[in-house]
């Protein structure tokens, strides 16, 4: 008997030849579908797409149909129907970030991060003024709302892993109905509350109160599934250290949890960074740097943008880009950061 | 377990006390409180939309959700002379445009879904769940305003096309050749911003079918295909539904987006292609403006019935995930 | 139970195969996941109309190495293999063959009864030919025929439009082999079938597959060697040292139990280790 080196194979995966005859039926389908737009009176991107897809799923189809037989050929024609069902969701994001990208672009300028709108209005040129009021202002309404949302979304989040009282189900119920308030909602809830009877007046804080009814089930909802994830071997340690259970939540359970929670945050800034509608109720919007969030309106990129983009000029909608492209880098930051964290954990 | 009690010594458990800490009492006391916040607030969004629009509502009467006439006129000291509020039309506008997303989100979610969970190799499985879950985040002026200067265009050409060749339908049929800001357009733009909510709870639910039964439709010769249908597709639908519910929930309430997009008109109006349409919160951002303290009290009870809506819908949806299993985001 | 036969020359066929049984023959099969190297050349052949039990301690390759038989293998992420199986002399493995033939042809019997939970009693029977398209000429002849060899018909025939999941563990598993038999494989191979059964359940398996044995090839991976010495003709001992598994002996049934030729299987067979 001789010795021979075995090397692992997966005789399932695809060959050679069969990747060759998919690339085949792929340019085929191509090539069909170029020359069947060109004899017919269709246009426009729709029909090439379209008939590329009708062709190569007839392609995929019969060729299996005839190698294999009718469900081989199904299955293949569920294959090419599930994946353009995919590329039907990438297209509208790659057209999104595309556009926002070359269009927000031609508005960037230094200045933009130096000076407010304090002098200048959305029609003039797009040198004149920039987002400082817009930038200062998110960020202070983020900041704000988090120092609110922050202690609520994981206290509701404590109740639901630690306490597991008998309140849990309406609690959890609660909490995802809360989650589904349309912040348009959250805007008249705080109009009607707060900024009529009381202050009577414009300011940061109010967008602050309405931002922080959006976060609050966001934190509650991810910082539940983070603290979960905490082994209750951990919190058992803790008690039979003779800890009370105040100080073993607050010395173990929350800082074993501690990257799981700076996601919940960042999740939770990240759906609200770009929220419009209440700060339009709210806030008042003004165009200089305010920097007193309970005194006077305040600016935000989202009224910024929505005020340079209703002004309609081709320099104020330049310049609505040019907010769009920078709140979306902000957000995109933001989720980055908290995938990173959160894939840490796991 | 099996202790052998005979049953006349009739043993009562021992109660269990523990006599906590103050520490710990305050500490639960303080975790209970932050706990019940959320129903503090949502009982107050009730409340105080309730009692600022309790006024207007009493005035106009059952006609608030069943007329379509929004108007005010005032004298010149500012008194209301003669009002009428009626949200029939943003109610079916706000439905309709809803549905339209749904309708359109549905199906391209579901195939999404199947995709990364059964399709898709690992690695663009990782990339494209990030991706979808990024679309998430978007805020919703980006999607008003590509929606508006970029999709817009095509979408108001793919209407012509139904109407061209479906037109015998009469959803698709249209009186005035009036394209543009129609309810159709905006039902696009909500759709591609329910796709993503509808496609992490349907990939949630697909990835809890239980893979012994997979293995088993594999071992009896299923194609995949044959396996989704026997196994996946049975034990995900009600999550599906359940999420396709979060999805109209929130295609309800979606306000910048939707009033970017469309054009308000104060009149019923089903005909999806009609550049006409209505929108509950779209109707108070359009006349929060301008609008006297007494119309205000109007919004404010148009607030509170598109709560009401948007909390029985997220209500059902949620009740509908869960029993399938764990709740999807 | 049944008499052993002592011929040593499996592999030609001097049992008459009746119509549709097949041999199968394994040739130098390994099996990996990722670098994990789990199987390490196993040569059987299994003669048509025998059954065949595989015995070793957990985690020899058993399992791993009938998976690769009916190619489930291939399901899990980052599984590999070399060597060939042939079914009636052809490979299941060549390219170009269809997998989903191959699995009708090779039945399988899981360890824990899966009925699929959307379907009733009858429709999870013929479920196999929904799945895979194929035509019957009587539906209703072959539901009460695969539940009759399953040992299930007394049990279920009055409530065959109810849920598979009201039967009791030891019934769902003989509906899973009544599944498998309504696409009437050439071979049946079955893991560990009765290890979540209770007693009397497994009498009634074992039982069906005596009775099954006319009409097709079996393999059995067993952790009961009572079990393997009452159902089947010829075992295989795998075992691991710590490496990929190696089948360390193969005979007939009854000499493997009474004059084990190596010493490890006789120090498992009389329960020293495993």
């Amino acid at each position: 008997m001789t010795i021979i080196e075995v090397k692992p194979t997966k005789p399932w995966a695809a060959t050679p030849a069969d990747r060759f005859r998919d690339i085949v039926i792929l340019l085929g389908a191509i090539v069909a579908s170029f020359l069947f737009v060109a004899a017919t009176p269709m246009k426009g991107k729709l029909a090439y797409f379209f008939t590329f897809f009708f062709f190569y799923m007839c392609a995929t189809a019969g060729y299996k149909l005839v190698t294999r037989g009718n469900m081989a050929a199904r299955d293949a024609l569920v294959s090419s129907v599930v994946s353009i069902g995919a590329v039907a969701t990438l297209i509208p994001i790659i057209s999104i970030l595309a556009t926002v990208v070359s269009k927000g672009v031609k508005g960037l300028h230094w200045s933009l991060f130096t000076t407010d709108m304090s002098l200048a209005t959305p029609t003039d040129p797009i040198v004149a003024g920039g987002l400082l009021h817009a930038i200062t202002g998110t960020i202070t309404l983020v900041v704000l709302s988090l120092i609110i949302s922050v202690p609520i979304g994981i206290l509701t989040a404590l109740y639901m892993t630690e306490i597991k009282g008998r309140l849990i189900g309406p609690i959890r119920f609660l909490v995802q109905a809360m989650s589904g308030v349309p912040s348009i909602v959250a805007g008249l809830f705080i109009l009607s509350s707060v900024l009529y009877p009381i202050t009577k007046a414009y300011s940061g804080f109010m967008g602050v109160l309405a931002l922080s009814i959006l976060m609050i089930p966001t934190i509650a909802r991810t910082s539940e599934e983070v603290l979960n994830l905490i082994p209750n071997d951990l919190r058992e340690a803790g008690v039979a250290l003779g800890g009370t259970q105040w100080r073993t939540v607050a010395m173990i359970v929350l800082p074993a949890a501690k990257s799981g929670l700076v996601t919940a945050m960042i999740l939770g800034v990240a759906r609200i960074a770009g929220e419009t509608a209440p700060l339009l109720l709210l806030t008042g919007g003004g165009d200089r740097v305010n920097p007193n969030p309970f005194d006077g309106p305040m600016g935000s990129l989202p009224y910024y943008i929505w005020k340079s983009f209703n002004a309609g000029s081709p320099e104020a909608i330049t310049r609505a880009w040019a907010g769009l492209l920078v709140l979306v880098l902000l957000v995109l930051i933001l989720f980055t950061a908290a995938r990173m964290l959160g894939g840490k954990k796991k | 377990m099996s202790t052998e009690v005979s049953p006349a010594l009739n043993i009562t458990p021992r109660v269990i006390s523990t006599q906590p800490r103050r520490s710990d009492k305050v500490f639960r006391g303080v975790v209970t409180a932050g706990g019940l916040s959320s129903l503090l607030i949502l009982g107050l969004i009730a409340l105080f939309l309730g009692w600022r629009g309790f006024d207007v509502m009493r005035t106009q009467g059952i006609s608030f959700i069943t007329s379509s006439d929004w108007s005010i006129s005032t004298d010149d000291l500012g008194n209301v002379v003669e009002s009428n509020f009626g949200l029939a039309a943003m109610l079916v506008g706000t439905i309709l445009c809803a549905l339209i997303a749904v309708v359109i989100a549905l199906p391209i979610s579901v195939f999404s879904a199947l995709f990364l969970n059964f399709y898709a190799p690992n690695w663009l499985k990782r990339i494209l769940v990030s991706t979808i879950d990024m679309m998430a985040a978007f805020p919703s002026i980006l999607f008003g305003i590509w929606g508006f200067l970029v999709l817009m265009p095509s979408v108001e050409y793919w209407a012509k096309l139904l109407h061209k060749y479906l037109g015998f339908i009469p959803i698709f049929d249209i009186k005035v050749p009036v394209y543009t800001r129609s309810p159709f357009v905006a039902g696009v733009v909500l759709a591609i911003m329910i796709i993503p909510i509808i496609t992490s709870v349907s990939r949630e639910v697909f990835s809890q079918a239980p893979l012994d039964r997979i293995q088993a439709a594999y071992a009896l010769g299923a194609t995949r295909w044959a396996m989704i249908k026997a196994v996946v597709i049975p034990h995900g639908r009600s999550g599906v539904i359940g999420g396709a519910m979060l999805g109209l929930g929130r295609a309800m309430g979606e306000t910048v987006a939707v009033f970017t997009v469309l054009n308000i008109v104060f009149q019923i109006n089903w005909q999806m292609l009609l550049g006409a349409g209505g929108n509950v919160a779209s109707l108070i951002i359009l006349k929060f403006g301008d609008a006297s303290p007494y119309e205000i009290n109007a919004l404010m009870g148009a607030g509170l019935v598109l709560f009401i809506l948007t909390l029985i819908v997220n209500g059902i949806a949620n009740q509908i995930v869960k029993r399938t299993g764990k709740s999807g985001r | 139970m049944t008499t052993m036969e002592t011929s040593k020359n499996m592999s030609t066929s001097n049992i008459l195969p009746t119509t549709n049984v097949a041999s199968l023959e394994a040739r130098g099969i390994h099996a990996w996941f990722g670098s994990h190297h789990v199987l390490s050349d196993i040569n059987l052949d299994f003669a048509p109309s025998t059954v065949t039990a595989l015995i070793g301690p957990s985690g020899c390759g058993k399992s791993t190495f009938i998976r690769t038989l009916n190619r489930m293998h291939e399901f899990i992420p980052g599984a590999a293999m070399a060597g060939e199986v042939l079914l009636d002399g052809k490979d299941v493995y060549a390219p170009g063959t269809d997998v989903t033939k191959i699995r009708l042809k090779i039945g399988m019997v899981f360890q824990k009864p899966n009925p699929f939970p959307s379907m009733s009693i009858g429709e999870n029977v013929l479920s196999g030919l929904k799945l895979a398209q194929l035509k019957v000429a009587n539906k209703d002849d072959l539901l009460e025929e695969c539940l009759e060899r399953a040992g299930l018909w007394k049990e279920v025939k009055d409530r065959l439009n109810a849920h598979g999941g009201s039967l009791s563990g030891g019934q769902q598993q003989r509906l899973c082999i009544a599944r498998a038999l309504a696409v009437s494989p050439q071979v049946l191979v079955m893991d560990e079938p009765c290890s979540a059964l209770d007693p009397g359940s497994t009498l009634k398996v074992e039982e069906t597959i005596s009775q099954l044995k006319a009409s097709m090839t079996i393999i059995i991976v067993t952790h009961n060697m009572q079990q393997a010495a009452r159902v089947s003709d010829y075992t295989a001992f795998f075992l691991s040292d710590g490496g990929p598994g190696q089948m360390i002996e193969y005979a007939p049934t009854s000499d493997i139990f009474s004059r084990p030729q190596d010493q490890r299987t006789e120090n498992y067979v009389t329960g020293r280790f495993g």
